[in-house]
């Protein structure tokens, strides 16, 4: 038996190796998990992470893994891989492109999930991403259901035109009165 | 909704807590809600595989991978180890990413205002993949300490970061990796952030003969353990 290796801050210096852009080698993923091409939904889900006093939180980085459009998860024999990873710019904010998840194999709402790194985190923290225009599956989901309701919606990406594009706005507050709820899984 | 356990949980007493005071960005990046437990699904127990990403031999060599003309400037060192899960059990063809400061101790990033040269054939990033049996390796530059504004007259020990995925989401891990007899180790505030001594131990690389090459290289061993399965399933 051996024991887990601690975690360690991601810290502010991460981008050639984790998000490299023009220089530096290829990335490994990024914030383009899907186009036209990928079966399923094109979403985009924007957001900005937040510290304790609402300021912009400009090193983080979010990567997310999530489910296909059927609802079943990538075994990486598909184009679409599943995983997505952004940093955030200088007011915060990151955003993905992706299809819009179908609802899980075994039960509950769709959902993607998202780790939160960054300098001053000692371990990075674990958040879902729901969709506001799924109240009834979200209504009926065990998880959302186990989260004290004031809190609830801070898992739910927020549809910004029903009529538009579909835009997912969805706010990570790391600290404070608004803080996201994080899993501990 | 099953509430079984998989995988054994991110155990706590060897990892951080998370608002360390001694470590200034904490204080308003810390988390202060408990955290709330939730069942693990397919959704956290499968995971992206990189199996076909491209990642080559030379983006294990961190002193060839970004050479423009001439060579990289410190002293070559060999960072290699196993990847392995609590019961250990080796995580095979794994993604592990690393990236470190230059021999003066700066890194390539605009926000590293540090007062020391950028070496132009040293980029200090490179990837590779676990073989069969869990192995890592890299060959790169001793990075150095650098200061940092946490405290006065306050300077990180030489570290290397690490990214690592296992199989599940769930068991992603970040961490650094240190070298032995640091002085600056009893004195960082990120490193003694984990509790437990000897918790924080496990996070300081072993020189190694066996590693170590004649005429080229010194060698460090640096093994990895990620939550592995539950010992014994708990269902309610």
């Amino acid at each position: 038996m051996s024991s887990q290796t601690p975690s360690q801050t991601v810290g502010p210096f991460f981008s050639h190796a984790l998000t490299p852009g023009a220089t530096g080698h290829a990335p490994i993923a990024g914030r383009q998990l899907a186009d036209e091409r990928t079966p399923g939904t094109l979403i985009r889900i924007e957001g900005r992470v937040l510290d304790g006093v609402g300021h912009a939180v400009t090193d983080a980085l979010v990567e997310i893994w999530q489910a296909r459009h059927d609802g079943a998860y990538p075994d990486g024999s598909d184009a679409f891989r599943g995983f997505g990873r952004a940093s955030t710019d200088a007011d915060g904010r990151f955003w993905f492109q992706t299809v819009k998840p179908g609802a899980p194999p075994e039960n509950g709402a769709p959902h993607v999930n998202a780790a939160v790194f960054a300098r001053g985190m000692l371990n990075h923290a674990f958040t879902r991403i729901y969709f506001s225009d799924e109240q009834e599956e979200n209504s009926r989901d065990l998880v959302l259901a186990s989260v004290d309701p004031v809190r609830r919606k801070s898992l739910v990406a927020s549809l910004r035109d029903p009529a538009g594009p579909p835009v997912y706005d969805f706010e990570i507050c790391l600290q404070g009165v608004h803080e996201t709820v994080f899993f501990d899984a | 909704m099953t509430s079984k356990r998989i995988l054994s949980p991110r155990d706590w007493s060897s990892h951080p807590r998370q608002a360390h005071p001694e470590y200034k960005s904490t204080l308003l990046r810390s988390q202060r809600q408990p955290l709330v437990p939730l069942p693990q699904s397919l959704s956290e127990l499968t995971g992206p595989a990189f199996g076909h990403c491209g990642v080559t031999g030379l983006d294990a060599d961190l002193t060839r991978n970004a050479i423009r003309a001439g060579e990289a400037i410190g002293e070559r060192i060999v960072v290699a180890g196993r990847l392995l899960d609590e019961s250990g059990r080796a995580v095979p063809n794994a993604l592990i990413e690393v990236w470190q400061a230059n021999a003066a101790g700066r890194y390539v990033h605009s926000q590293d205002q540090h007062d020391a040269p950028l070496d132009p054939n040293f980029l200090g990033a490179g990837r590779a993949l676990t073989d069969s049996s869990g192995r890592y390796r890299f060959t790169t530059i001793r990075p150095g300490a650098y200061p940092w504004r946490n405290h006065p007259n306050a300077w990180r020990p030489a570290h290397i970061h690490f990214s690592v995925f296992g199989t599940a989401f769930i068991q992603r891990l970040v961490t650094q990796m240190y070298f032995p007899g640091d002085p600056l180790l009893a004195l960082d505030p990120i490193f003694n952030a984990t509790a437990d001594a000897t918790a924080r131990q496990r996070l300081v690389a072993a020189f190694s003969t066996e590693l170590t090459e004649p005429e080229w290289a010194l060698g460090f061993e640096f093994d990895i353990v990620l939550r592995g399965p539950q010992a014994t399933p708990l269902e309610s």
